[in-house]
């Protein structure tokens, strides 16, 4: 495991594009863990919080558990970045959040130069009983649209347990997206999964997120804003299945198109199996809401202005 | 200030407006009385100059200028903004952002969002930082709306049925809103059903079948809707012998 500042600096400064703090990565009073290609720069635990790492080949390697009760006030800042133009990195996390544990993760991805570059995640996450884990994560891949990202997830939460993410990618190029997450849930689980993308140029964006209600009274939302620009083409497909009494799911999904090229599709997918689960769905496609276009005019902004004002909101 | 000659929007084969003649001065408060159904939301729409709305004969002049054929933000600019009655809602966009951006790109206004609130009657503290969204019920909607128009100083307000919706208490709220208007300077065109709302203009319309049947004193056009239009017989098609052009 190396430990280089000089790299570490680098790999947070890159991450400034994609929304974070630099400084905040790098203090030493935070919790995190830092992966430039598949070099650990950073990672450091804190009272109740371990988080164990291991470079591989191709990336790397981490187990972060949260001892049952500790509720952590500050997050946990997680940076996976690869800087030079062309690589590939496979990230294989596992996270276990113990029994009534409180913990919330800010993860940045960057790839600034990506002119090449693969990223891969796979995720391992167990929220345990009673146990709360936000996770938010934002994307930065540079101009050039060379980045191909597949973020793919599986999501335990355990009875009285709630999961919340966000995977955020609204500044530069995506490139290549394949979001895959899914989440089963407990007895009066809650899980809420939040996907936000700005495609441009030729990217290709898929989000798949996928849950499960298995157990009575428990809640999923799967949430989804696409704004498709140029000649970029997205697909958005969301699926929740009901399989125990009183469950509740909702799928909710915008995309909008601001270019004449651009393409997208929604596939809501609603499945119940016991008679007292209900889940519903609403999806939109198509330009920016003309009544939204016309308030904002009606204010004195140009119609330009007017679309990035709501396009900007909606992907906030 | 804002001269409408001969205005008829026709729609689907349906006449909506038809020889609309309407003068509204400089600073006035001008209300429009008009049953359900009797074009006065698509009068609005027509002077805003909203897309699907654009005049089948007539011309719109705005302090001497023709304005017909501008589009909505180029009227905006000129100082024409419309507070509608079922305002759009913004994901993203906090309360304190919509109404800046109304200063900001309209008329330059001196009153702070805070202030503007506060005229509306939403405590600033409460509703700055929430999002113009669903989470916001029907009249605060409209109150941030009218907070935004404040915001902007326009030149002409066009507020299409403000007080619809909005708690009774409240309607003191939008009294003052209109009022701070005029004493900026601005006419303002009410649409109101509300009649103590509609009894602060300086002057007033009745619109019934889609064209101006009198306008006047706001005492008598109110005495007037309330005798001949909230159980109207014309079923928007009035007497040729009632049209009579304000």
């Amino acid at each position: 495991m190396a430990e280089s500042s000089v790299e570490l600096v680098e790999l947070s400064q890159a991450m400034a594009p994609a929304g974070a703090d630099p400084a905040a990565l790098l203090h030493a009073r935070f919790a995190g863990l830092a992966v430039s290609h598949n070099r650990i720069l950073r990672c450091r635990g804190v009272d109740g919080l371990r988080i164990e790492g291991e470079e591989t080949p191709t990336g790397a390697k981490a187990r972060i558990t949260v001892e049952p009760g500790v509720q952590l006030d500050s997050p946990v800042h997680l940076c996976f970045g690869v800087l030079p133009k062309e690589g590939i990195q496979e990230i294989i996390s596992e996270f276990v959040i113990g029994e009534g544990a409180r913990v919330s993760f800010i993860a940045h991805c960057s790839f600034p130069n990506a002119e090449r570059v693969r990223h891969l995640m796979q995720a391992r996450i167990r929220v345990g009983k009673g146990a709360q884990m936000e996770y938010a994560e934002t994307h930065y891949h540079g101009p050039q649209g060379g980045v191909e990202v597949l973020p793919v997830a599986h999501i335990a939460v355990e009875e009285g347990g709630l999961y919340r993410s966000t995977f955020k990618l609204v500044e530069g190029a995506a490139g290549v997206v394949r979001l895959d997450y899914v989440a089963e849930l407990d007895k009066d689980a809650v899980c809420e999964l939040d996907a936000k993308v700005y495609g441009k140029a030729h990217d290709s964006i898929v989000v798949k997120e996928t849950i499960l209600l298995n157990g009575a009274g428990a809640r999923g939302l799967a949430k989804t804003r696409i704004v498709a620009s140029e000649r970029c083409v997205s697909e958005v497909i969301g699926e929740v299945v009901g399989n125990a009494p009183f469950a509740r799911g909702h799928v909710d999904c915008i995309e909008i198109l601001t270019g004449p090229d651009a393409r997208a599709s929604a596939v809501p997918k609603l499945q119940v199996n016991d008679q007292n689960a209900k889940l519903t769905h609403e999806a939109a496609i198509g330009s920016v809401d003309k009544k939204q276009i016309e308030t904002l005019m009606a204010r004195g902004l140009s119609e330009a202005e007017a679309v990035d004002v709501v396009v900007r909101g909606m992907l906030r | 200030m804002l001269k409408l000659e001969g205005i008829a929007l026709s729609a689907g084969g349906k006449t909506i407006l038809h020889d609309v003649n309407l003068h509204v001065r400089e600073a006035e408060i001008h209300s429009i009385l008009g049953a359900n159904g009797t074009g006065k939301s698509t009068l609005a729409g027509v002077i805003m100059g909203l897309s699907g709305y654009k005049p089948t004969a007539g011309r719109i002049f705005f302090r001497g200028e023709d304005i017909t054929d501008l589009p909505v933000w180029e009227r905006a600019r000129r100082g024409i903004t419309l507070a509608w009655q079922e305002p759009a809602r913004f994901e993203g966009l906090t309360v304190a952002e919509y109404l800046d951006l109304a200063r900001r790109h309209g008329g330059n206004g001196d009153l702070s969002p805070a202030e503007c609130l506060r005229k509306v009657g939403l405590p600033p503290e409460k509703y700055l930082r929430r999002a113009v969204d669903a989470t916001l019920s029907g009249g605060e909607r409209r109150r941030v709306e009218l907070a935004s128009v404040l915001a902007m100083r326009p030149k002409l307000a066009i507020l299409d049925e403000p007080d619809s919706g909005i708690d009774p208490l409240a309607i003191e709220n939008i009294v003052d809103v209109i009022r701070t208007l005029a004493r900026q300077g601005a006419a303002v065109l009410l649409i109101t059903h509300h009649e103590s709302v509609a009894a602060i203009a300086d002057r007033a319309s009745s619109l019934c079948g889609g064209t101006i049947l009198k306008t006047g004193d706001p005492a008598a056009i109110a005495r007037f809707y309330r005798n001949h239009c909230l159980e109207c017989l014309h079923v928007n098609e009035p007497k040729a012998e009632e049209v009579v052009s304000g």
